[in-house]
């Protein structure tokens, strides 16, 4: 059983290694990714399993045990986290797969993409997986490489500059990352986190304030929490679609569970953070505001992130198992939407040539399956009823109204950047998909990779994008049990002896 | 050039000093003022010791300073020496001058060699990336340790060596195309 | 608890303001060596972390309680293998913009700057919508004049402004 903890990462990293090997033939790489990130989603769900039913799985590396070596841990917000990302990454990799086939024929293969694609599922993976500080920040990088590398691939002289952008923040951020670690390991002498705990608890409050902030400041750059989400509008809308709903599905979401992880283990509070809360608040409020301004389909969904992401930090912020649940059920649900939302609008801008919205019009009629595949993750993304975004959602308010008055004061901030992102997906449908019809526009950059402003069918692409929305749909299904879940991974994380004792043993911990 | 079968007795003593193997790096480069004779000669010479040198810390480097890592790189270093000295036609997509392979080759190989190495100790029931000390006794060398993550160590040897020459290649030999203005931009 | 000597805190302070001063600039080149420069003054740090210098990191060469301890180098060299490998990245986005906008500066983001022109007239005065197109098209190209921006971005962004002129 603990061997298979280490498959999600050893996997996708042999799948790289054999794509660069068979770069020759299209069909075997494509066959390669489908087949090792459709294995690592049932190694996920069997993980889940596990970790659900009793303990934490545990994998100790070469065999050194805890705060000596290094050690994969899948506990249930790990491995649920994983599952949906895997599954995620999987569906991202058929439109890609799809849309390359639709435009260049089934032959022709592309020596980099399907190894750098592997590559950032295998940083994803030991991300959620890893028990240390340290490897947290090597899986970092290992998907912050591939993303430059997907960000800036046949890049255009309009794009490099967003990939540049891109590339020094995250560098930066993982330059104060690792200045992290250097004090947190002089000021306890271990990186392990279930270690660290206990020792971070020792040490002098002024201290320990001291390595939280940073952590936040860290892992917020990396999740675009609003004074440090600058970057985000202006770097993703710039790549071609299915990096980009990669890159919004699941880099933000790593970081916000980077964040979860270390704040609920290492930097346990009392009660609700009155700095995470004004910071969720800003980064609701600022996003869905944000978002408005927008006449770029793309960076419209880029603002509604940066907005969303305030809701996972606002449940973070309640700081009891109750927010930290939600915040779980929130990352789960977002990381399928948001993803979702950015291949409709590369299929939307396939079809019309353009990302301005005002550019557009009248595509209920001339493609109403675009319609149905924009309609239901923006109604979801909004939070309506029967879908699983509601259900997200009431979750964090149940939390945030059960935890007193300033984080019921947040909870209405919850709720007007609902409406707020309600609004905004209302105006990008009444002028996209209603009012008179436009011609699609010619492609403005024939050179380039990226092929627009066409309507050659592209079936496939419409399917593995309905395979998301389903996984979507399937979320708000099973809501009943996946909350059962997540409740119980938010109770594990706010215990914090439960991941303690499954990789330090039963006597380290006390 | 020079390089002809004939026997010494054959050979007119005028020509008993002139090289008899072939002493310039690239067999078919253009003749041009980039060339630096001595540099050339230097490397042909050093190029093999540091390969020798990068093989001796790949296999010491379980027990002392060394390792997969730091022998690739003194690897990679030589053909570096032979790209300064040879220039862009010397390397492009060849490791010694009989081998052709190219460098993402040796990425995909070495990568798979760690993976695989590091899922193999499953199969005997030990957790991943654990090692195992074989113990040889070869004739005359005397009692030999292996140790397993050796395999770990070449993968990331071929792979290091693998990066530096795709290195190389794109922002060597590349760039040196673009600046000719023949090459074409992929 | 035993604290860093002063000079090799200092040092690191000084790598870390002229790396980040470095990061600040326009040209990529410059970006680059702050990165490297910061990289240098995060692993210092790290080796910092391990205790105080000049201990043998090699088993058996000191008696055991005077060895370094050896996980801040084997995470320092990581970091230090990492560093490389993204500065050698750097480099080639440094050439490959280059080679396709003629130098490697960092430019403004057009976009942000459109909206940010397109809105602040609206906000002031709450003219109609003629108005508001007529102040884009003067404020675009002034505004890529005054940054500094280069031909081509202005070029580029054309044929999305005469879109949306389609679009009204």
């Amino acid at each position: 059983m603990s061997a298979l903890v280490t498959l999600p990462v050893l996997l996708p990293m042999l799948g790289a290694a054999l794509t660069v090997l068979f770069s020759r033939s299209a069909f075997v790489q494509r066959l390669i990714g489908i087949v090792v990130l459709a294995v690592v989603s049932a190694v996920a769900a069997v993980l889940l399993v596990a970790a659900d039913q009793g303990a934490p799985v545990v994998a100790e590396l070469g065999g050194w045990p805890a705060p000596v070596g290094i050690v994969l841990v899948a506990d249930r917000l790990a491995a649920l986290l994983l599952l949906i990302s895997t599954l995620v990454t999987l569906a991202v990799l058929l439109y890609a797969i799809d849309q390359r086939i639709a435009d260049y024929g089934r032959e022709t293969a592309s020596t980099t993409f399907h190894p750098i694609f592997l590559l950032l599922s295998t940083g994803v993976s030991l991300a959620y997986l890893t028990g240390d500080l340290f490897t947290l920040f090597v899986a970092f990088e290992i998907m912050l490489a591939a993303s430059y590398v997907l960000i800036t691939r046949r890049t255009s002289a309009t794009r490099i500059r967003s990939g540049m952008t891109y590339v020094i923040i995250s560098l930066t951020s993982s330059l104060l990352f690792l200045t992290t670690i250097a004090l947190v390991y002089a000021a306890t002498g271990s990186v392990n986190l279930a270690d660290l705990a206990e020792r971070v608890g020792e040490l002098p409050t002024g201290l320990q304030t001291v390595l939280a902030l940073m952590t936040v400041v860290v892992f917020g750059i990396k999740a675009a929490m609003v004074p440090l989400h600058f970057w985000l509008p202006d770097s993703y809308p710039n790549a071609p679609a299915p990096v980009t709903a990669l890159f919004a599905g699941l880099l933000t979401k790593v970081g916000i569970y980077a964040l979860l992880r270390t704040q609920t283990l290492i930097f346990p509070l009392d009660g609700p953070s009155t700095l995470l809360l004004v910071i969720a608040s800003l980064t609701m409020l600022i996003g869905a505001l944000g978002a408005l301004a927008q006449d770029d389909l793309n960076r419209l969904l880029s603002f509604l992130l940066v907005s969303h992401i305030g809701f996972m930090l606002f449940g973070l912020a309640v700081f009891d198992a109750a927010g930290i649940a939600g915040t779980a059920l929130y990352v789960v649900h977002h990381i399928t939407v948001q993803a979702t939302l950015f291949l409709v609008s590369g299929l939307i801008t396939r079809r019309t040539g353009t990302v301005s919205i005002d550019a557009m019009g009248g595509l209920a009629k001339t493609s109403p399956a675009l319609a149905v595949l924009f309609a239901v993750p923006a109604l979801t993304l909004a939070g309506i009823p029967p879908t699983s975004g509601f259900v997200a959602k009431l979750a964090l308010l149940q939390a945030g109204a059960g935890a007193g008055l300033e984080t019921s004061l947040v909870a209405g901030v919850v709720i007007l950047a609902s409406l707020l992102t309600l609004y905004a997906m209302v105006r990008v449908w009444v002028r996209v998909f209603w009012g008179a019809e436009k011609p699609p526009l010619t492609d403005p950059d024939p050179t380039d990779e990226l092929i627009v402003g066409t309507a050659r069918t592209a079936k496939p692409m419409y399917v593995a994008t309905g395979a998301l929305v389903a996984v979507s749909l399937t979320i708000a299904m099973v809501a009943g049990p996946l909350s059962a879940v997540t409740g119980r991974a938010g109770q594990d994380l706010f215990d914090r002896a439960p991941y303690q004792v499954a990789v330090l043993g039963e006597e380290r911990t006390p | 050039m020079t390089a002809s079968p004939n026997t010494p007795e054959r050979v007119p003593w005028k020509q008993w000093d002139e090289p008899s193997g072939q002493w310039m790096l690239p067999g078919e480069h253009p003749p041009t003022a980039e060339r630096t004779l001595l540099l050339e000669v230097v490397v042909r010479i050093l190029f093999p010791t540091v390969l020798v040198f990068s093989l001796y810390l790949l296999i010491v480097g379980h027990y002392g300073p060394g390792g997969g890592f730091s022998g690739g790189l003194v690897a990679g270093l030589a053909f570096v020496l032979r790209y300064i000295a040879g220039g862009g036609t010397d390397l492009g997509a060849r490791v010694g001058s009989r081998i052709r392979l190219r460098p993402p080759m040796l990425v995909g190989v070495g990568l798979s060699i760690a993976v695989l190495t590091a899922l193999a100790p499953t199969a005997f029931g030990a957790p991943v990336l654990a090692s195992a000390k074989l113990s040889v006794a070869v004739p005359v060398v005397g009692d030999v340790d292996l140790v397993t993550s050796l395999f770990l160590d070449v993968g990331v040897y071929l792979l290091i060596i693998g990066v530096v020459l795709d290195l190389l290649r794109s922002l060597g030999s590349g760039i040196e195309r673009d600046a000719q203005g023949a090459g074409e931009r992929s | 608890m035993n604290t860093i000597n002063m000079s090799m805190a200092v040092v690191v302070a000084v790598l870390y303001g002229v790396g980040f001063y470095l990061l600040l600039q326009r040209s990529l080149m410059r970006v680059l060596i702050g990165i490297v420069v910061l990289g240098h003054g995060a692993n210092l740090l790290l080796q910092l972390a391990g205790g105080p210098p000049a201990r043998a990191p090699i088993l058996g060469s000191a008696p055991d309680e005077q060895i370094a301890d050896p996980l801040p180098q084997a995470l320092a060299l990581t970091a230090i293998v990492i560093t490389f490998a993204l500065t050698t990245y750097l480099l080639a986005l440094g050439y490959r913009s280059w080679v396709l906008v003629g130098h490697d500066e960092v430019q403004d983001d057009i976009e942000d700057r459109r909206i940010a022109h397109r809105r602040a007239p609206e906000a002031s005065m709450g003219e109609e919508a003629g108005s508001d197109d007529m102040s884009e098209d003067e404020d675009d190209p002034g505004s890529a004049a005054a940054s500094g921006d280069p031909v081509e971005p202005s070029v580029t962004s054309g044929p999305a402004g005469s879109g949306r002129g389609v679009g009204r």
